[in-house]
């Protein structure tokens, strides 16, 4: 494709319309900072001027209240990699992030794959498995909670089917807390996984399927080279989302436990909010942005050096044609 | 060609023939645990207390509408939804007014620095909103905006703009050159062209990133939960969340209250349930 936008320099606009070189220049810096200056300030002034701020915060002791002269240099960095309910979030990040791409994912892959064929509902299934994945985090945990509840809904239905002895406390006990949230995780977010890798599956070109079966391939060897390397780039954004999102995870925690029982359930933003807004430690929530802020860019940068390279262009920028 | 797809066809009505059953099984199995929460939330709602308690899992009997009428009669019910609309709204007319006008001249503008600004706009998908959040609140308080839409909608906005400049920005290059000559050509100014040209061509792309930013807004939680701490400017998930601790003595009041709080993210996506879907697997399928 040309670069159009060669074709929007003065000269070639106005052919034949002399126009004087130094109001032209200043025309355009006029009509450059009116286009870019809205977004460009309000981007600053409220996405990096607060992240350069939490990184100077977290050199010091402060309560957000009263003067900033308390400067303890890495001493807030110190002790959150010494303090075990931190390490303890970081590790239930990680532990979500693994359980997303260990059982999420091919049961999301599964099912697409079992899906993608003409049926009857097909379009019904395909809004009822979104539906979670529109409703909020807020409306999932307040949902969950109900249905959780000692001898709850979910408690019921379980001795009624007679899985009594596998009830569980869900939310109160530490070593079950983690992963009940997996569960409710995987219930809003799966359905937007299998439309995700129902949308690539349609993708492919029947051609290739067919080509295969004539050459002799199972059905099971057509999916498993053809079908799968083909998705390949879905699943890699799909992986990419799901390990933001686990890093990023907050309200469905806070609401169903507030990170608790005893820690069991926090992560790295729970826990900041935690200490930040909770306990008025402002310095030593902003050196927690600061290693949740690093973790994630670091995350994401690897990521995409050594997954997404593969995929031309990369992640988004390639949407919307 | 057509022997191909004859061929296919017929593969694929064998296909469907023998497997029908164990799909359709599974379909029903998956969709089933999907909608049963929702569907629970939504019928226990005409239950009382009293009848969850005796079994939590049966039907309505009798069926009472006294949770439902008195969330739906109560005022900060509705204040609360408006609440959420105010600062939505606010929040997708700046993101996507801030962020087309950047797009476009990051598509169609000439000039030193602009893929480094275009990164440096880009960066923004990696920063999430949490990690600035402290100083955010100490900004806003100094600013004097706590407890006002514009504390959430703003920092909002400002957060949606790398999303929203990523998928404008290639949906603008794809515009002819020619249009935009002849529109000169014309007398038209850039902003004209801007306004009266680009705008409605890029519409897809306008509605999509408009929806992924409402339904953001809608559904945020961390902002208004930190930002606002007056009641009367409560937004609906804060204000569910908030019931649902108040109110843990009275279970079937906080499952009416759910029920409702659905109404309006469910309805809005079953109006715009293509758009949505197409917008959201579009801007990361490529």
């Amino acid at each position: 494709m040309p670069a159009p936008a060669d074709l929007a320099t003065g000269r070639r606009r106005r052919p034949g319309r002399p126009v004087a070189n130094r109001p032209r220049r200043l025309r355009k810096r006029v009509e450059l900072t009116l286009f870019l200056g809205p977004a460009f300030v309000l981007y600053s002034a409220l996405v990096l001027v607060p992240m350069g701020m939490a990184a100077y915060y977290g050199f010091f002791n402060w309560t957000g209240l009263g003067p900033l002269d308390d400067f303890v240099g890495f001493d807030n960095y110190r002790r959150a990699f010494s303090d075990p309910v931190f390490r303890g979030s970081v590790q239930n990040n990680a532990i979500i992030v693994a359980l997303s791409m260990l059982i999420q994912l091919p049961l999301a892959l599964a099912l697409a794959l079992l899906l993608n064929r003409r049926m009857r509902g097909r379009t019904l299934l395909r809004t009822v498995l979104f539906a979670p994945y529109v409703l909020s985090e807020v409306i999932t945990a307040v949902t969950w909670v109900l249905l959780l509840q000692p001898s709850g809904p979910v408690d019921h239905a379980m001795e009624t089917l007679g899985l009594g002895r596998f009830v569980q406390l869900w939310l109160a006990d530490p070593d079950v807390v983690l992963y009940t949230m997996f569960v409710v995780i995987t219930w809003k977010y799966i359905g937007f996984g299998i439309i995700l890798f129902l949308a690539g599956l349609v993708a492919i070109p029947d051609e290739l399927k067919e080509a295969a079966a004539i050459d002799g391939a199972s059905s099971w060897q057509t999916t498993r080279h053809i079908v799968l390397p083909l998705l390949g780039p879905t699943v890699r954004i799909w992986a990419f989302l799901s390990i933001i999102g686990a890093l990023q995870l907050f309200d469905l925690i806070w609401i169903m436990t507030l990170g608790g029982p005893a820690g069991a359930s926090s992560t790295m933003v729970t826990y900041l909010i935690d200490h930040g807004f909770k306990r008025n430690e402002f310095g030593y929530g902003s050196a927690v942005a600061m290693i949740l802020f690093t973790l994630s860019f670091v995350v994401a940068l690897l990521y995409q050096r050594f997954v997404l390279r593969r995929d031309t262009e990369g992640a988004l920028t390639r949407m919307a044609g | 060609m057509t022997t191909t797809e004859g061929v296919q066809t017929t593969a694929r009505r064998r296909w469907l023939r023998l497997t029908n059953p164990f799909i359709y099984l599974v379909a029903i199995f998956v969709g089933g645990v999907t909608i049963l929460p929702i569907v629970y939330v939504v019928v226990s709602g005409f239950r009382t207390t009293g009848q969850l308690a005796a079994d939590p899992n049966a039907l309505p009997d009798p069926w009472v509408t006294e949770n439902y009428s008195a969330v739906l009669t109560s005022p900060e019910f509705w204040q609360q939804i408006q609440n959420s609309l105010v600062i939505a709204v606010i929040t997708t007319l700046v993101v996507v007014g801030f962020g087309s006008l950047a797009a476009y001249a990051l598509s169609r503008f000439v000039f030193r620095g602009r893929e480094a600004l275009y990164t440096f706009f880009t960066l923004g998908l990696l920063f999430p909103v949490g990690v600035a959040i402290l100083p955010l609140y100490l900004l806003l308080r100094n600013l004097d905006l706590l407890d006002t839409a514009w504390a959430v909608a703003l920092p909002q906005a400002a957060f949606g703009l790398p999303v929203t400049i990523v998928i404008l920005r290639p949906f603008m290059r794809q515009v002819p050159a020619e249009i935009e000559d002849a529109a000169a050509i014309d007398g038209c100014s850039r902003f004209g062209f801007f306004w009266r040209f680009m705008l409605p061509l890029s519409k897809p792309a306008l509605i999509t990133v408009s929806i992924l930013a409402f339904v953001g807004s809608w559904n945020a939680y961390l902002l208004p939960l930190l930002l606002l701490s007056d009641p009367t400017q409560y937004t609906l998930p804060l204000g569910t969340a908030v019931f649902q601790s108040q109110y843990s003595f009275d279970t079937a009041r906080i499952l009416a209250f759910t029920a409702l709080s659905m109404v309006p993210a469910l309805a809005l996506f079953v109006l715009a349930e293509r758009r949505i879907i197409g917008g959201l697997s579009g801007s990361v399928k490529g």
